[in-house]
């Protein structure tokens, strides 16, 4: 009695039953299916995390109002409740003066908005327009790969020139020149100057290359008004000392409002942790996502015992017959046994298959990346339940008594 | 023809049995199935157990077809007793020494005829080429040579049982066990596959039919009769070494295919 018998029994059994035996096997598809897809979706989610974190440059803080920041991590408070205090460019000029911030080495006032940005017919929505200092690029880790930065002399002379992302640049200009061009923004005339390397990676958050940075007088000038900034950019010495200037920022803040009296409330921001913990907010999405999947594996892996139990009983009489004609107990056993892990494993490849198929897809904004030991897992864990889950039904089968089972109708 | 009954004068009894009890239940509830029965069925004998239902005959086929064990008493299968055998080792018994023929016919379903006669050989660990040469040999000899590919559900209960007695030979068994096997036949079939049992005794090999039929034990060279679990009646009709009785009028209303030296070889 060679194994290779059982092995024919076994799929000759499978045969007979294909519809049934193709949805026991659909089953176990979507649970490896499941899994692999979903934490290649996880892992997708949380790589686009990662090269945002990158893109920000990991050592910027950002100061805002108080109001703005609900509800964000990583941030402290200063000042105490009340009614008006905006952020000036002169309390930039004053952090970035002050010696009492050794961890502090650029700081960058900002006023940003979105407009409407138009180029010789094509428009376009440029949803993040930075009005800041030269040094506001090298803050937020952005480069300009044509063209030149705006300079501090077009800041003191509020010249209306601007540098633009590369989205801004595909949206208006598809393949000409860009430099030199006049777009309109908010039919406020802006001269390209230059143009920033893409930064990618963005697509889950909004898309940091849809971006145009402007000298700050010259968008508040024609775009924002002069009122509060939207934000101050600081950039810590290095991504160790963020904490420290964090700090630092925050005392400096507290003392300034202790004088003028004028109490609002300013949030400093650690960007790049507050992704952090988006990123650790990911990795629990993934848990969760790899959790239910298993759990589908799991119900796959019950719909093989259901099966097979059945396929027990209805063939009780087989079985008899076989045992009649002398077939060991192991020779039963191994062919219903057989029977559902074939199930489990043709389930598994078939799951491999479309797990793997389903990951190239962008699904809802995120691009899946696959985990190799995700595979492995879920074609392991399939395998091991055609195992696991089949031994019951065939060990019943194995020991039916031979009278007994010959005797069913 | 030679070698059944030469081999049966030096061999042990293909079948004996002593002092065989079956009790089914405990206590008042229990029932007693065989109440002590002696039975000595050497090789080459053609034996028809006969009984009303509750008899214990079926009970008797069981335990003489190593399905069950008795709870008390002595079986010898070709000199094996069977009572000291595991479950492991009784399977092997019923492979090699036993072959079954059910009233039901018991095929198995979507498998052609070639694959359920080849089954015993499969469990016996023959290998592939043998096991065609002698399921197709063991089919020839029942007359089904043209019907080697085909289903059960293609095939007349009468070719179904053929194909049950060819998958009960294949294996050379010492004894061929069938219950009640014209059970389910119309009266031809039934005289077919008594003929084939007829021709098959008459090479040599031991037989025991369970029937409730008169008509089918006179095919016997002895018949059994069994009331509540004892025997009362064990008529010898012709001698074991002889021809079975009915063999001459069996070969007159159906020209065999096979001849009884093929018979020998299988």
């Amino acid at each position: 009695m060679r194994i290779i018998e059982v092995f024919r029994f076994a799929l000759r059994g499978l045969r007979a039953n294909k519809l049934r035996s193709g949805l026991t096997t659909l089953g176990i598809l979507i649970g490896v299916g499941a899994v692999i897809l979903l934490i290649a979706v996880g892992q997708g989610s949380g790589e686009a995390v990662q090269a945002r974190i990158d893109s920000l440059g990991s050592n910027l803080l950002l100061i805002t109002h108080q109001s703005s920041a609900v509800g964000r991590a990583a941030s402290t408070r200063g000042g105490t409740q009340s009614s008006t205090a905006n952020l000036t460019p002169a309390i930039a000029q004053d952090l970035a003066g002050s010696d009492q911030d050794p961890d502090v080495s650029v700081v960058a006032p900002v006023a940003s908005t979105s407009v409407t940005a138009t180029f010789q017919g094509a428009s376009t929505t440029i949803s993040q327009v930075v009005g800041s200092y030269p040094a506001y690029l090298p803050i937020s880790n952005d480069v300009v790969s044509q063209g030149a930065s705006f300079t501090t002399d077009d800041v003191n002379h509020a010249n209306k020139v601007v540098v633009i992302g590369q989205t801004v640049v595909t949206d208006l200009f598809g393949s000409i020149n860009p430099i030199g061009q006049t777009i309109q923004m908010n039919n406020v005339p802006y001269t390209v100057v230059g143009v920033l390397a893409s930064k990618g990676g963005g697509s889950t958050f909004n898309d940091p290359d849809d971006v145009a940075v402007a000298p700050l007088s010259t968008v508040q000038d024609s775009l924002t008004g002069f009122g509060s900034l939207s934000e101050i950019a600081v950039q810590a010495t290095n991504a160790n000392a963020t904490n420290a200037a964090q700090a630092e920022v925050t005392n400096l803040l507290l003392a300034y409002l202790n004088e003028t009296t004028g109490t609002e409330q300013f949030t400093v921001t650690n960007e790049a942790s507050l992704l952090s913990t988006a990123q650790s907010t990911t990795q629990t999405f993934t848990v969760l996502l790899a959790a239910v999947a298993a759990i589908s594996l799991l119900v796959g892996g019950i719909g093989v015992t259901n099966i097979m139990l059945v396929t027990v009983t209805e063939r009780t009489r087989e079985i008899g017959i076989r045992k009649a004609l002398g077939a060991p107990k192991g020779a039963i056993l191994g062919q219903f046994l057989i029977e559902a892990v074939f199930l489990s494993v043709i389930g598994g490849a078939l799951g491999v298959v479309v797990g793997v198929a389903g990951s190239r897809f962008t699904i809802d904004g995120i691009k899946p990346v696959l985990v190799p030991s995700s595979i492995a897992l879920a074609f392991g864990v399939s395998a091991v339940i055609g195992l696991v889950f089949g031994s019951l039904p065939a060990n019943r089968a194995a020991k039916l008594h031979p009278i007994e089972a010959l005797r069913h109708e | 023809m030679s070698t059944g009954n030469g081999a049966a004068a030096v061999r042990a009894s293909a079948v004996h049995i002593s002092g065989l009890k079956k009790i089914y239940g405990e206590g008042d509830a229990a029932v007693h199935a065989l109440r002590g029965v002696d039975l000595d069925v050497p090789h080459g004998d053609y034996v028809a157990i006969m009984g009303a239902s509750g008899s214990g005959k079926s009970t008797m086929m069981n335990i003489i077809g190593c399905l069950d064990v008795p709870s008390a008493g002595g079986y010898r299968l070709d000199g094996i007793d069977i009572g000291s055998l595991d479950e492991a080792q009784l399977s092997v018994v019923r492979n090699r020494k036993i072959g079954f023929v059910f009233q039901s016919f018991n095929l198995l379903p979507r498998t052609s005829a070639f694959e359920n006669v080849e089954l015993p050989l499969v469990y016996g660990g023959v290998r592939r080429l043998e096991r065609r040469r002698r399921a197709l040999a063991a089919l020839e000899l029942v007359g089904l040579s043209d019907r080697v590919d085909h289903l059960p559900n293609q095939l007349s209960g009468g070719q179904q049982q053929r194909v049950a007695v060819a998958r009960a030979l294949v294996n050379a068994p010492s004894l061929v066990l069938a219950d009640e096997p014209t059970g389910n036949l119309d009266t031809h079939s039934s005289y077919e596959v008594m003929g084939l049992f007829d021709r098959l005794n008459a090479v040599g090999r031991t037989i025991v039919v369970i029937t409730h039929e008169e008509d089918i034990a006179e095919h016997a060279k002895r018949f059994v009769r069994l009331v509540d679990g004892r025997i009362v009646e064990d008529h010898r009709l012709s001698p074991a070494d002889g021809l079975p009785p009915k063999l001459g009028a069996a070969e007159r209303d159906h020209t065999p295919r096979a001849t009884p030296r093929t018979v020998a070889g299988g």
